[in-house]
């Protein structure tokens, strides 16, 4: 299938180039937020409205930063924003809020957000810079929510908070992996998506 | 104009940081008072949470709230109780538990539910990474525990977490606060196998020490200073006739003595 160029920096962050799995970005928030379905589905959200708005901001002020300012400012784009959301949060969704407690201001330090500004948004205009950062933030959140999947099913043996595994399993002697809920775990799981990931793309292999 | 030159980044700096500045107090100034209308709400639901009372679809907190809880007041260290301005919703139970155990107010939530009327007092200690915090119902004998609930700021999901799911909070109900012999005991929380002898414990959360032991220390620093008044309330005495006493224990009146003599402890002020 053939893409037009518009719309690569939307696609291409998905598979071939994605942030957490090629790039080994954002790694952090993957070990922390992943032992539930729940903050992983939020934290995407967030981290997608956070990094779609900030490469537009950065974008349309490219021009004018001072080249030895240029990481302040867009920290502070950053750190403006994430407050933003936070407060919204807050004020309409206090339930959630309370569920990603410190996770929301975590956004701030997740360097896919500070990779993509410096190494995108600084150089291009503002609606490739939109699309890039929905990718890299989807790219992002595809793995979060595959990593976190495979935890809470093996760790708590729910799904979004509902039991999935029948109770005569546990009485059969079927015990949930406690591991599965420590973070190092979470590295594991990626390094898996990683291997199996590498193996269907070949060119991603290093010689 | 020269973008590397000092003064033009100074001043866009400058222009920068008062341009976020200013929309950062503006939506924090819009988005205020619908913050703080959902913490008491949050706080309300918590409460109403310890004595099984959830809101259904088209409900309330506030109305739930004010149609449960039939009257709150602030009681000291001998059970009197004390007779100030002070809103018992108002009261930070983080500083409150920083006093002395007989400096302390201690609020408390009379409570009307389908089995009768129900005793609430928070709880407030420190978890593995934060505060944790909870609220209580007691029977009306002032010993019998109806409900808890348990939450918490920041514990580890899937382990010290767990305090907050209804697997752990369950335990609680039907357990006794004081001993046999009228001691308060609080409850213990321990591992299986590790169940101690003559006082009431639960099972702590697997994988949570931390957080289970905090929680064990939480009920014991929280509710040993309510032990007098629970004690009236088992002796029948209506904690609500005693307004217009005021808050000074008699002298030589020890809150331990009273527990300790229980029942054949006669009211002293009535």
């Amino acid at each position: 299938m053939k893409i037009s160029k518009t719309w690569l920096p939307l696609v291409n962050p998905l598979s071939k180039d994605n942030p957490v799995i090629v790039q080994v970005l954002g790694i952090c928030s993957a070990l922390a937020v992943t032992a539930k379905l729940e903050p992983a589905v939020v934290m995407t959200i967030s981290v997608t409205a956070v990094l779609a708005f900030a490469n537009v901001i950065i974008s349309l002020l490219r021009n004018t930063i001072p080249n030895s300012i240029r990481i302040i400012v867009q920290l502070v784009v950053v750190a403006a924003l994430v407050v933003i959301v936070d407060q919204v949060l807050k004020a309409w969704n206090y339930e959630v809020s309370k569920a990603l407690s410190v996770f929301i201001g975590l956004i701030i330090t997740n360097c896919i957000i500070m990779g993509r500004l410096e190494a995108f948004a600084m150089s291009n205009r503002p609606w490739p810079a939109f699309l890039d950062g929905i990718g890299n933030a989807l790219g992002y959140g595809i793995i979060l929510i595959i990593v976190a999947f495979i935890r809470e099913l093996l760790g708590s043996g729910s799904i979004f908070g509902y039991q999935v595994i029948p109770q005569w399993w546990y009485d059969a002697g079927y015990q949930n992996n406690g591991m599965m809920i420590l973070p190092p775990m979470a590295l594991i799981t990626v390094a898996c998506i990683i291997w199996v990931h590498r193996a269907k793309n070949k060119d991603l292999q290093e010689k | 104009m020269n973008k590397n030159s000092n003064v033009y980044t100074i001043i866009y700096s400058i222009v920068l940081v008062v341009v976020v500045g200013v929309v950062l107090s503006v939506v924090y100034q819009a988005l205020r008072p619908k913050q703080l209308e959902n913490i008491a709400n949050d706080t309300k639901k918590q409460i109403l949470a310890s004595a099984h009372i959830s809101p259904e679809k088209d409900e309330t907190v506030a109305s739930l709230f004010d149609s449960h809880i039939v009257s709150s007041y602030l009681v000291n260290f001998t059970g009197q109780r004390v007779d100030n301005d002070i809103n018992p919703f108002d009261i930070n139970m983080a500083l409150e538990i920083k006093k002395p155990a007989d400096q302390r107010l201690l609020p408390v939530y009379e409570c009307s539910t389908n089995d009768g009327m129900k005793f609430i007092v928070p709880v407030y200690g420190a978890g593995l990474w934060g505060p944790i915090w909870g609220y209580v119902a007691f029977d009306s004998n002032g010993d019998t525990i109806y409900g808890a609930y348990f939450s918490h700021e920041g514990e580890t999901p899937g382990l010290g977490a767990e305090i907050e799911k209804p697997a752990f909070q369950n335990q609680f109900e039907g357990k006794n606060i004081f001993g046999s012999d009228g001691q308060f005991t609080s409850i213990a929380v321990v591992k299986t196998g590790k169940e101690p002898q003559g006082k009431a414990w639960v099972h702590a959360v697997s994988g949570g020490t931390i957080t289970s032991q905090g929680v064990q220390k939480m009920l014991y620093d929280s509710l040993e200073p309510y032990s007098a008044f629970f004690s009236n309330l088992a002796d029948g005495q209506s904690i609500v006739q005693d307004e217009g006493n005021n808050n000074i224990a008699p002298e030589g009146f020890q809150g331990d003595e009273d527990k300790a003599k229980g029942l054949e402890l006669q009211p002293q002020e009535l």
